[in-house]
């Protein structure tokens, strides 16, 4: 489970002054429920998810992931988390065998445990062909694969992900998409941020809407129907974000 | 901070740097291979370009001493020199390195020598050029030759002993031992070497780990374990130090290789023997100059937390660059910044004492200076190696306290 409450997170820059790249933001997510956070680019959503994964540390509010305080207990959330980004690239000299045992090992696993669940995740991802190969050598989806199979290799109770399918082709997106549903069904707490429209409207449960870094909407995609008198996501968003709706 | 995560990311990195072709470049084939070969090479060719210029004897004239044909003659037979009466134009050929040099005989000069009145031979060169200083050496040998035959006929002719002129002789006696002299000579070269390959052998690493990184976008994903920032941090500094002392290894083993067999090869040819043996002569008898075997333990002890200390402080500079281009424009420079120090120890009349014994590079520089020469001042040895250590563990603590900062981590 997540719980954002008043999460704000500041930056100070000599030219631009005070950002507010976060601010104010509260929220639940709840296990066996995909979150999905909505917003354009540079609307904060890295920003708010970087402060769940402890990568940020938030100027004020707070937030507990899988019961752990994000400021106090940073090692035990990122113990319970796998976090997954555009952003967070893999070692291009490594095979995909040794990626996953290395992040397999610095979340505390065994050697016997990391064989168990790379054998696992190989056969649930399709993977097989290519464990052994290094990862520089890999086409987009096989890459997909071994930071889906890096993040999970610690079985974590929650997952953020951060535009997982930004710069993917149709194929690789539908294999995301249809891994985060996995993960739903086997009761994880997922936050899924990403600002297409179609994604959210699969896959999530909740979607909160950010803009300028504030949480502006938030509920089902029913009641954000409902509330905002639109059946179009896109139309919604854009009526929330204060931009002009299409007719 | 747990010692199993340092050691997962130390593995993790050591095996990821032994399948970059450019570390292994770094690391083993430019110091074991380049960098000797190049030394070879340019040995060999400078070695080629002297025989030969000492093989062509040098084009020299002869200007004036029509009235002294004996002496014209004499030169003129003389081996070694090709000698010729000077053109008009003598003086642009010298400069067009026609001619190397010209001597001009002055009138009577053979009289003179006859009536022992004064007499001055002047020699024109070309001030730095190599064939030109041979030629002004073997003029310079052949007129001293005649000096001294003249003294000793005009000795003889007034029934004086040889030794008249010369009531003394000066006897110069080394009474240093030969590690002495060694180190002294050219021991403060190798903590020099040392120092700059230390710190080129942290560069390309220490860029890599951090710059290139953060640039790839793999820092993020490593930040994203739950390993403690300091175990992080400590894996890639040991893999930057492992780097950096197989580079000075490697470096050295090739070094002492090449002067292996070049100095037996040489020794076979006599070539050796007769270079060695002038020094020799410095260094006390037949003894040639040594470096003290136990004084090169120190420098290696001396220069391992001057190591960690170039370690520590590439890593924490390149964290806080960018981009992998960023953190070389921020390192490059340092070389230099290294380097003055290194090369100040070398300077005469630089020694060492207790306030120069906590700088930086220049302490360990000065100190392995006396090491190699079989000195072992103990009080400032322990300065040394204590103030090293201590601005090691700063740089690292400095690292750490870096890898922690967000805007540091993040900085865009």
């Amino acid at each position: 489970m997540i719980v954002a409450r008043n999460l704000t997170k500041v930056f100070r820059d000599k030219k631009r002054g005070e950002i507010r790249a976060v601010d104010d933001v509260s929220f639940t997510c709840e296990p066996g429920k995909i979150y999905g956070l909505l917003g354009a680019n540079g609307a904060g959503k890295t920003t708010a998810l970087r402060m769940l994964a402890t990568l940020l540390s938030p100027t004020s509010g707070s937030a507990t992931v899988a019961g752990f305080d994000v400021v106090q207990q940073p090692a035990k959330v990122r113990a319970s988390v796998g976090f997954l980004a555009a952003s967070t690239a893999l070692y291009a000299r490594l095979t995909a065998r040794e990626t996953i045992a290395y992040f397999g090992s610095l979340n505390g696993l065994d050697a016997e445990c990391i064989a168990k669940r790379t054998a696992q995740l190989s056969a649930e991802l399709d993977m097989d062909e290519f464990l052994d190969r290094r990862v520089g050598t890999f086409s987009t989806g096989m890459k997909q694969k071994t930071s889906i199979a890096r993040t999970l290799v610690h079985d974590p109770d929650v997952l953020i992900l951060d535009e997982p399918t930004l710069g993917l082709d149709v194929m690789a997106s539908r294999g995301i998409v249809r891994f985060v549903r996995q993960c739903r069904e086997r009761g994880k707490t997922v936050i899924y941020s990403t600002h297409i429209m179609s994604e959210v409207e699969k896959l999530c449960d909740r979607v909160g809407i950010i803009h300028g870094g504030r949480l502006l909407a938030e509920g089902t995609l029913d009641e954000l129907r409902e509330r905002h008198g639109e059946r179009d996501l896109e139309e919604i968003f854009v009526k929330v974000a204060g931009g002009e709706a299409v007719a | 901070m747990k010692l199993r995560d340092t050691l997962t990311v130390y593995r993790k990195e050591l095996r990821d740097a032994l399948r970059d072709r450019r570390t292994l470049v770094s690391m083993f084939l430019m110091p074991a291979v380049i960098m000797p070969a190049i030394l070879f090479l340019f040995g060999t060719v400078t070695h080629q370009v002297l025989k030969k210029s000492r093989e062509r004897p040098p084009a020299v004239a002869v200007l004036g001493g029509e009235d002294s044909p004996a002496v014209v003659a004499e030169l003129m037979a003389r081996e070694g020199l090709s000698v010729e009466y000077a053109p008009k134009d003598w003086r642009a050929r010298i400069a067009d390195k026609r001619l190397r040099a010209v001597v001009e005989i002055p009138g009577g000069f053979a009289a003179s020598l006859a009536a022992n009145a004064p007499a001055q031979v002047n020699i024109y060169h070309y001030e730095g050029e190599l064939q030109s200083g041979f030629a002004v050496g073997e003029l310079r040998r052949f007129f001293t030759e005649l000096r001294e035959r003249t003294l000793a006929a005009r000795l003889e002719a007034r029934g004086l002993p040889p030794g008249f002129a010369k009531p003394f002789n000066i006897l110069v006696e080394n009474v240093a031992p030969p590690e002495k002299v060694g180190g002294n000579s050219f021991g403060g070269f190798i903590p020099y070497l040392l120092i700059l390959l230390s710190f080129t052998g942290v560069i390309y690493p220490a860029i890599d780990l951090m710059a290139g990184e953060k640039e790839r976008g793999t820092l993020e994903t490593l930040l994203c374990s739950p390993a403690a920032r300091i175990d992080l941090v400590l894996g890639k500094f040991l893999l930057v130090l492992t780097v950096s002392l197989t580079t000075v290894a490697c470096s050295l083993a090739s070094m002492a290789s090449a002067l292996l067999v070049g100095g037996l090869a040489l020794l076979g040819s006599g070539r050796m023997t007769a270079g060695l043996s002038q020094l020799g002569s410095s260094a006390g008898g037949d003894a040639l100059p040594l470096l003290d075997p136990l004084g090169l333990v120190g420098v290696v002890v001396l220069v391992l937390p001057l190591t960690v200390l170039f370690a520590a402080a590439a890593l924490t500079i390149s964290l806080f660059a960018r981009t992998q281009k960023e953190a070389q424009t921020y390192l490059a420079p340092l070389v230099a910044i290294v380097i003055l120090p290194a090369v100040a120890g070398l300077l005469p009349g630089v020694e060492l004492n207790a306030t120069l014994a906590v700088v930086p590079v220049l302490n360990v520089a000065l100190a392995c200076k006396e090491l190699v020469s079989g000195v072992w001042p103990w009080a400032q040895l322990a300065l040394i190696f204590g103030s090293t250590c201590v601005y090691a563990a700063a740089a690292l603590g400095g690292c750490v306290w870096m890898f922690g900062r967000e805007n540091v981590l993040f900085r865009t």
